[in-house]
């Protein structure tokens, strides 16, 4: 399949997606209400509710799928690892726990962007520390164990903070942070992550060609002229912008990372640069149909993203264990 | 100890004491909603802690009071070692601590949530005679019905009203909360979604229903992830549009005689939202 192919038939997917999304809610209006109403005419009650809390649903669904896809083929390009991905390597639990705290102190509400940057800030720490315990040298053990360990202690953190907070609501939240969700957030939430996925999104895309270089080994890469100190420092920053200004907002969502790569793995023909750009729009889709079907399983009960991307996801990672380690015997 | 025995089996059936029983002298009280009762009736001397919550204004109406009292943690070790002849419990909480006291052989009084005005009545009462205290209960009990009859008004129409709280959370008619809303002169709006006991209002179901008047909860110290919804453009715009009213969740937590506060502080909302029309 031509990449173009491949691009366009994965943005009509996403386009009928975030249709469906904005279509899709408690109130049941109708589409020939729903869709008169987000430009503006018709019931300026239904207005509200398309312009002020579905739409700001919909985008969000698609920041955070693009962020979540593209985050894991990148990561999973430069340490040529299958098995790497945001919420697995720890980066989607210190992200929380880095937005947790800024609730928290206060932080997030002195200064506008600052639960994004807080979130950014625990979720480069995660990645420098992955890198440094795994490498792209480790191999998938290392990778693993290193992450299993971030990814626990960033949860405990966050549980502590929030078990200490004397808001009687907070304990409660755990819960959201551990398993994401994207109900009732509003257009703020929208311009708070925006200038993140404004950077972190060319940052990553831009690796592609030396993503490509790298399948042949790193000292193949660095003779051919690929900075590996250049190509490092946009692989960290980009994948905290996204994966922390995503989870700031909608909490840590798994697995997404980890699935679409691999589903598009061969369709994009094997390329780290093509896999990309389809690997965004593929997780944006996942995001937005995982959005769609918690509203319509339980109406009202806010049931969490991070519970349907773990039941697609979690079998199919214990799938590709079991691949890895028939691979490796 | 036989007796004793034929005490605490009274009282877990919900029976009134032997009438020649005397008043218990060392009450001890573990739950927010019967400390309040118990401070509002008991002798003085005759109660020796409440629970910790007590002194907590954000939940209690009696903060002040529950200063005279050490508090307790609805711990059984701290509540045997004050030896009671009498403990009060409600009914969800510290259950592995009620367990444990009633095999200790030590008389255990639940009180049920109160959902309604009879509930609070029913509690009075029953708190007056599990303390020997008929007679303050009485009182209590007569002064209540008076602030509600003052309070209680002849409407032509009813506003609608929406209760919003952390999380997107609403009662119905079927809870103190909504009775208070109904008793203030209100129709509540979770009635309108079928809601009749506590539920979760989408927000854009809040924002179809378009109240009258919006009653927020009221925030806690520290920061929260679900009090944000309270800040949500969409409900910022209905508050700008309807008549708006904050809520003391002390004042319709516990079922005591102390929700007139709540009534009148709607009642004053409502009264506010008619001037204005």
């Amino acid at each position: 399949m031509s990449r173009w192919m491949l691009w366009a038939g994965l943005s009509l997917l996403v386009a009928a997606l975030f249709l469906a999304s904005l279509l899709t809610g408690p109130a049941g209006l109708g589409p020939w209400n729903e869709i008169p109403a987000l430009f503006g005419r018709g019931d300026e009650l239904i207005a509200m509710v398309m312009r002020e809390i579905r739409l700001p649903r919909a985008i969000l669904g698609l920041l955070l799928g693009a962020s979540l896809g593209l985050a894991g083929a990148a990561v999973q390009g430069f340490l040529r690892n299958p098995l790497a991905e945001p919420g697995l390597i720890g980066t989607s639990a210190s992200a929380a726990l880095g937005a947790v705290l800024a609730i928290q102190t206060g932080f997030a509400a002195a200064l506008p962007l600052g639960l994004p940057l807080a979130a950014l800030a625990g979720a480069t720490v995660s990645v420098l520390l992955i890198l440094l315990l795994a490498g792209s040298r480790g191999g998938a053990l290392p990778l693993i164990l290193a992450g299993i360990a971030i990814s626990a202690l960033a949860g405990a953190m966050t549980s502590l903070v929030l078990n200490l907070s004397p808001n009687p609501f907070a304990a409660n939240e755990i819960i959201f942070w551990m398993m994401g969700s994207l109900a009732d957030r509003s257009m703020l939430h929208v311009w708070m992550t925006l200038p993140f996925f404004g950077v972190g999104a060319p940052l990553l895309l831009a690796t592609g060609r030396g993503l490509d270089t790298l399948t042949l080994g790193e000292d193949a890469a660095a003779s051919m002229g690929v900075r590996m100190t250049r190509l490092r420092l946009a692989l960290i920053f980009g994948v905290a912008a996204l994966v922390g200004s995503a989870t700031a907002v909608a909490g840590a969502v798994g697995f997404v990372g980890l699935v679409v790569p691999h589903l598009l793995r061969r369709a994009a023909g094997a390329r780290p640069s093509r896999l990309l750009v389809a690997s965004a729009l593929g997780g944006a889709a996942m995001v937005l149909a995982a959005d769609i079907a918690v509203r319509v399983i339980a109406p009202g009960r806010d049931l969490k993203l991070g519970v349907l991307t773990a039941l697609v996801g979690a079998p199919f990672f214990l799938h590709l264990i079991w691949r890895t380690r028939s691979q490796g015997a | 100890m036989v007796r004793r025995l034929t005490l605490a089996g009274c009282i877990a059936l919900g029976l009134g004491l032997p009438v020649a029983a005397e008043p218990p002298q060392r009450v001890v009280s573990m739950n927010l909603c019967t400390d309040q009762l118990a401070m509002l009736l008991a002798a003085p001397g005759q109660l020796l802690s409440v629970s910790y919550l007590a002194r907590d204004p954000q939940s209690s109406t009696m903060a002040a009071e529950a200063m005279a009292y050490p508090v307790n943690h609805g711990l059984a070790e701290e509540i045997y070692r004050l030896k009671p002849d009498l403990v009060l419990a409600g009914a969800y909480t510290t259950q592995a601590t009620v367990a444990m006291l009633r095999r200790l052989d030590i008389p255990v009084a639940i009180f049920p949530p109160e959902a309604d005005f009879d509930g609070i009545r029913g509690n009075l009462r029953r708190m007056g005679e599990l303390l020997g205290r008929e007679t303050e209960a009485g009182a209590q009990i007569a002064a209540f019905d008076a602030g509600l009859a003052a309070l209680t008004d002849e409407i032509a129409s009813r506003p609608r009203a929406a209760l919003y709280q952390a999380n997107g959370y609403t009662t119905g008619d079927d809870s103190l909360a909504g009775r208070i809303m109904l008793a203030a002169g209100l129709d509540n709006i979770a009635a309108e979604v079928g809601l009749t006991g506590g539920g979760v209002l989408a927000l854009e179901q809040l924002v179809l229903a378009n109240p009258d008047l919006l009653i927020r909860g009221r925030r806690y110290a520290g920061a929260s992830r679900s009090e944000e919804i309270l800040d949500h453009p969409a409900v910022t715009a209905l508050a700008e549009r309807a008549g708006e009213a904050v809520i003391e969740d002390q004042e319709w937590v516990c079922g005591t005689p102390h929700v007139l506060a709540a009534i009148a502080r709607l009642r004053e909302a409502r009264l506010q939202l008619e001037d204005g029309s």
